[in-house]
């Protein structure tokens, strides 16, 4: 890799970071509605992942998706002003936090019902398929998507129709408030790929680095047309689930040493210790970092209303 | 004109927007191999090839998740669903996904597919497998819901659905298929969302759709003997939902009865008489009668199950009520 592509990976971590960090103070200044889950912890996992893309490659999420829409290119302007439902958001305030996308960096939602846009993600693996396009479906999903019937039924049908489509579960350890082994029957979820014959490996998702990695071998694996694979990434979330979370499920001490392990932390000792970047380097991509992500929120406060007329706009395609 | 049945009618439909535009495909339970359980599909996966007529597993959600997404890459997957009771399965996909990406999204996400789905009771098939539940559906905004109850508008409303850039969901009356009606040659297209005048007459307006179009129309007939002329208005597309024919017979016969399969709660007659009163109260010369199915869940005995839907003489006698 080259100084500029490590740079650019480091930038986005950082500036997801700070966004969502300026997203959780405006929550609690009750300037975003609604829910907030915030993406702090697990940049590395969308980071690396989505760098492994190539521009024709799909990319489908689930409700925690400000990091990856980040990573998918859309502006942190256009993310945070959708936190604030303003017209300038990248769903024009109709969709919020959960429901961002932007179809034209093939970034295809945000979606807020557990495990609801794997048969999606299928389903665009299968548009694919059919139209012979080369590109490769990559959905995303928590460790808890994948004890809800949806997961099954996108994984089997992926498998019967050999779908371009590449599986990551984000095993964040936590659904909501439930720990993965005491909700999934396994709590290494690349297990359950086996069960479907889906070749699988796990990495650990606080390295961008072996992110990336793990994700171009999966993508290639898929785009060579040998069908779907599955790749779990062993993160963790710093925040709580969302805003509203009173954190009863889990100890201090046990948060407290997985931030030891911050994604940021460990890629920035990567870069300086390999001399691929130096610290006073790595300040000004932070600082640079700093002043998207203020100018994102000044722009986001300063846009307009979505007009009174939207409301009925968007509910059909075809006008009567 | 031909005369050909329900099932030949959207049978055409679909075999000609898929040699049409090579966009359309189809994906389902048994739709390939087996030819469709009703045989619509019959002789489709042999002329087509397995990629345009897919053979689903039994997996409701991966069928109409799989559609929604296969429609936002630009195809256009018409997805059957062996029967709507099965839709419960797939609710999420259709009420959740379907019917608000494209206006959560601002706009971007565009769905052009169909959902066919085989509906109603008088088989025998036990409560789970007999409703007709077609006002849930359309209930929510986003979603096109249609019941043909000819022929003729089954083939020109299914090729107007596979046209259609929103999702669509079909419903087909599983005793309808058997149906026969004149059908015009050639491609033809009946635009969603409009009612239509299927029987002109002056002194009563039974409004309608589906099914119960052709119980109606017997109805009528009998009613016609003894001098009375009903004029029947067959909704077609329950959302959008065209109230114009309806008020404009309502304000010429002043009397209404509303006939329909499923439960008369929060269903289809509950809207339309709601709507004619309060866009056309100043008409109303008797209370608006409503004709639908009894309140149980459907039985299987064969009595019971003709008693708890509605019959001819109901209608008749409905009629005769607002007179």
């Amino acid at each position: 890799m080259k100084k500029e592509e490590h740079l650019e990976l480091y930038y986005q971590m950082v500036l997801i970071r700070l966004v969502e960090e300026q997203a959780a103070q405006l929550y609690q200044q009750g300037k975003i509605g609604g829910f907030l889950h915030l993406y702090i912890g697990q940049e590395a996992v969308s980071t690396g992942l989505i760098s492994a893309r190539q521009p024709q490659d799909r990319v489908i999420t689930a409700y925690r998706d400000h990091g990856v829409a980040i990573n998918c290119g859309l502006s942190a302007r256009e993310v945070v002003a959708e936190l604030l439902g303003k017209v300038t958001g990248s769903s024009k305030g109709k969709g919020g936090s959960m429901h961002m996308a932007d179809v034209n960096k093939n970034f295809w939602g945000g979606h807020a019902i557990v495990g609801a846009h794997l048969p999606i993600a299928a389903g665009l693996a299968l548009g694919d398929q059919y139209q012979k396009n080369d590109g490769v479906t990559i959905c995303m999903f928590g460790d808890g998507a994948t004890n809800i019937g949806y997961f099954h039924e996108a994984l089997n049908l992926s498998k019967v129709w050999n779908l371009p489509v590449l599986w990551v579960c984000e095993n964040n350890q936590y659904g909501m408030g439930t720990a993965v082994e005491r909700a999934s029957a396994v709590s290494e979820i690349r297990q359950k790929a086996e069960g479907y014959s889906i070749p699988s490996s796990r990495v650990d998702g606080m390295d961008v680095l072996a992110v990336r990695k793990a994700s171009e071998e999966a993508i290639a694996y898929v785009r060579s047309g040998k069908g779907p694979y599955f790749l779990e990434i062993v993160t963790y979330r710093f925040r709580g689930h969302s805003m509203g979370d009173p954190e009863r499920y889990r100890k201090a001490e046990e948060v407290r040493q997985w931030q030891e392990n911050d994604p940021i932390g460990i890629y920035r000792r990567y870069l300086v210790d390999h001399a691929i970047a130096t610290e006073s380097e790595l300040n000004e991509v932070d600082q640079r970092a700093n002043e998207t992500t203020l100018d994102a929120v000044q722009f986001a406060e300063s846009s307009p209303e979505p007009p009174a007329e939207m409301l009925f706009q968007h509910i059909y395609v075809d006008a009567d | 004109m031909a005369r050909i049945t329900m099932r030949e009618a959207i049978s055409q439909a679909l075999w000609e927007e898929m040699e049409r535009d090579p966009s359309v495909f189809i994906l389902g339970e048994e739709v390939g191999v087996w030819g469709g359980t009703y045989a619509v599909t019959k002789g489709f996966y042999d002329h087509f090839g397995p990629e345009r007529v897919r053979d689903t597993p039994i997996a409701e959600a991966a069928i109409i998740g799989g559609a929604i997404g296969a429609a936002l890459t630009g195809t256009r997957p018409v997805a059957e669903l062996m029967t709507i009771n099965f839709a419960f399965s797939a609710m999420d996909h259709i009420v959740n996904e379907a019917a608000k990406l494209h206006y959560m999204f601002g706009g971007q996400f565009v769905l052009p597919m169909v959902i066919r789905a085989v509906g109603g009771g008088g088989r025998q098939l036990g409560a789970t497998h007999s409703q007709t539940p077609d006002a849930v559906f359309a209930h929510f905004p986003g979603l096109k819901v249609v019941a043909p109850g000819t022929p003729e508008d089954a083939k020109g409303l299914l090729k107007a659905a596979i046209r259609s850039n929103d999702p669509v969901l079909f419903i087909e009356h599983a005793t309808l298929y058997q149906v026969r009606g004149e059908v015009p040659e050639g491609d033809y297209v009946i635009p969603l969302g409009k009612s239509k005048v299927q029987r002109p007459g002056k002194d009563v307006t039974i409004i309608t759709y589906s099914k119960m179009l052709e119980l109606s129309t017997k109805a009528a007939d009998q009613l016609a003997k003894e001098g009375i002329e009903a004029e029947i208005v067959d909704l077609r597309s329950l959302r959008p939902l065209d109230m114009g024919p309806v008020l404009e017979s309502f304000k010429k016969t002043n009397r209404a009865v509303i006939v329909e399969e499923g439960w008369r709660s929060y269903g289809v007659g509950s809207e339309v008489a709601a709507r004619i009163y309060e866009e056309a109260f100043d008409y109303v010369d008797a209370p608006i009668q409503r004709v639908a199915q009894k309140e149980v869940p459907l039985p299987y005995n064969r009595t019971l199950e003709q008693m708890a839907l509605p019959q001819i003489e109901d209608i008749v006698k409905a009629v005769k009520e607002v007179l």
